[in-house]
């Protein structure tokens, strides 16, 4: 059921440090999820890109809790009280499954740990030798899996968040909490790939994230215009109007890892160089453009959604 | 009037009698101690408050109804007009998604924002449904109608009610004030004014609604959401997250066949 444009609500003035905490948490999450899925690969060579992935995720999430309490109207210092009733007689732990707000906060410090200590691993093991197996072998893939489920629920929730609301376009629509998995996971392949620059043996994986990125790219097309069909179908498109530069930057990014993905698949073909092509792939000046406007399309579908609905 | 804790207790509000003297919007401000915004020319009618905000706990809307043709005798309708406040609903949006359980229910059955609590995330701004929350700029919490809570306390009632001259706005029990708005209600369509409603009354709308109306005109006309659009947050809980779940369990095999492939090469 939904309002059908009757929508007398009024905006909660979620701006810069939301639209900053909802990229960052995409990326985070996203990253985490990619590292654990190229460990699964069962391919050693892919350790050094995976071992990237968990440093840069590692690397943003302390940067969301810091957002997130800037944004808070009444002083950073009042943010416990997300996790602690502080209510006379009622006191306890605030937990409220049904509020994605609430579940989300826990989920951040969840999270956080697994940042925290996959990433310590990897600093580790990187001490023992760049491309050697993760510690604790099979132990610490199966402690990335449940970490990667927390990633999954970091990049998706805050779409979830805007929709659990009576805020036009956002209440309107089933589609946010997938449409920022989907442009999270994207962004972070963008931003693994672009990093490779900087840690030479990880460039083996890059033409698989490049693919990767194109596939996440494809779903999140299709998320996109379910999300302008539910949109519009519950009479608050002309809201998305204003916005439309912010859209036309986010289909630029999704257009640019499309673009990627067509290269990269050509590039996987026997007849294109196969392996061999993808292992000696550099990180050239196309690369790094194409990771920006992924990266920028990323930021840009945020913003677009956060300003359409309020 | 005694005020009794354990028992619910609002407002009705019959529209049908509001003159618009805004009589409700000076006493809040006086007992609540709101300083009000900057004066602002609105050119909007006689309305010089705009909408309920953090300053504004009870706002006098007037809908221009002039009729473009002259009339006939009796037929005159030229405002509706309402004295609008929190409603203080039975499943209230603003509660159900707090994170902090800042808002609470109140031994008066009515709904609270606790100031020393609240730490301003909005997100009861984005759920209300009818625009009633808003953030004090001073403070950066949250703030709405408490219902008097302090004169209930004392067992006095709200201040708006009290000053109200037409008695458009009458507090007491609930089931109390109820039963006089269907004593009102069954009246003016014995005088065929048919178009007179009952908003909030019963329980089609978020439960019931501890401060409930008699309107002149369709809800829509006055800002509030109908019947069927009076809908909670939670609503799209399982939407969005089944959405959510899809999505991931599809990138993941996105993922998984993107990074196997040059077994395949």
């Amino acid at each position: 059921m939904f309002l059908a444009a009757e929508h007398f609500v009024r905006a909660p003035d979620w701006e810069w440090f939301i639209l900053g905490y909802f990229f960052l948490a995409g990326l985070s999450g996203g990253a985490y999820v990619i590292a654990t899925l190229l460990r699964l690969s069962g391919d050693p060579r892919d350790e050094p890109a995976a071992r990237l992935g968990f440093y840069t995720s590692f690397v943003l999430i302390p940067l969301c809790p810091l957002l997130l309490t800037a944004d808070l109207g009444a002083g950073w210092w009042k943010f416990w009280h997300m996790l602690v009733n502080v209510t006379p007689g009622n006191a306890g732990l605030n937990f409220k499954y049904w509020s994605p707000m609430s579940v989300g906060v826990w989920l951040l410090l969840v999270f956080s740990i697994f940042a925290t200590l996959s990433a310590l691993g990897a600093w580790l093991a990187d001490r023992r030798g760049r491309e050697g197996p993760p510690l604790l072998g099979p132990l610490s893939v199966a402690f990335n899996v449940v970490g990667a489920l927390a990633g999954l629920f970091l990049a998706s929730y805050t779409g979830v968040l805007l929709s659990v609301s009576n805020q036009p376009v956002w209440s309107d629509t089933w589609t946010l909490g997938g449409l920022f998995l989907a442009s999270g996971l994207s962004g972070a392949a963008a931003l693994i790939a672009l990093l490779t620059r900087y840690r030479p043996e990880a460039v083996y994986s890059l033409v698989r994230l490049r693919l990767a990125d194109g596939y996440f790219s494809l779903l999140e097309l299709i998320l996109l215009i379910a999300f302008f069909v539910t949109v519009v179908n519950a009479g608050t498109g002309a809201r998305t109007i204003a916005t439309a530069p912010l859209w036309a930057l986010a289909l630029v990014g999704l257009a640019a890892s499309l673009v990627g993905l067509r290269a990269e698949g050509r590039r996987m073909r026997p007849s294109g160089g196969g392996e061999g092509g993808a292992a000696v792939a550099s990180v050239g000046a196309n690369a790094i453009l194409v990771s920006m406007l992924v990266l920028i399309g990323v930021l840009a579908l945020r913003a677009a959604v956060i300003f359409s609905g309020q | 009037m005694e005020i009794k804790a354990g028992e619910s207790y609002g407002f009705f509000t019959d529209t049908s009698v509001c003159i618009g003297c805004k009589a409700c919007e000076v006493a809040c401000k006086e007992w609540n101690q709101l300083e009000g915004n900057e004066p602002a020319f609105l050119a909007d009618s006689f309305d010089n408050t705009g909408q309920l905000d953090a300053q504004n706990w009870r706002h006098v809307k007037f809908y221009d109804r002039v009729p473009d043709r002259s009339t006939t005798s009796g037929n005159g309708t030229a405002f509706l007009m309402m004295s609008d406040v929190c409603k203080h609903c039975q499943h209230a949006s603003c509660m159900e998604v707090c994170p902090t359980n800042a808002i609470i229910r109140t031994e008066f059955n009515t709904v609270f924002i606790q100031q020393d609590v609240c730490n301003g995330c909005r997100n009861c701004v984005a759920a209300c449904p009818y625009s009633v929350i808003a953030i004090n700029q001073k403070t950066g919490t949250a703030h709405k109608c408490t219902l008097c809570y302090d004169r209930l306390q004392g067992g006095l009632e709200p201040a708006c009610a009290k000053a109200c001259p037409t008695q458009s706005i009458q507090f007491g029990p609930l089931s109390q004030l109820q039963q006089t708005a269907d004593a009102r209600l069954e009246a003016l369509h014995a005088q065929g004014v048919t178009q007179a409603q009952l908003y909030g009354r019963d329980d089609k709308v978020y439960g019931g609604l501890n401060a409930f109306f008699l309107l002149m005109d369709k809800p829509e006309a006055y800002g509030l959401p109908n019947a069927e659009n009076a809908v909670l947050p939670s609503r799209n809980n399982i939407g969005g997250y089944v959405g959510a779940v899809i999505t991931a369990v599809v990138g993941v095999v996105a993922g998984l066949v993107a990074f196997r492939r040059r077994r395949m090469a």
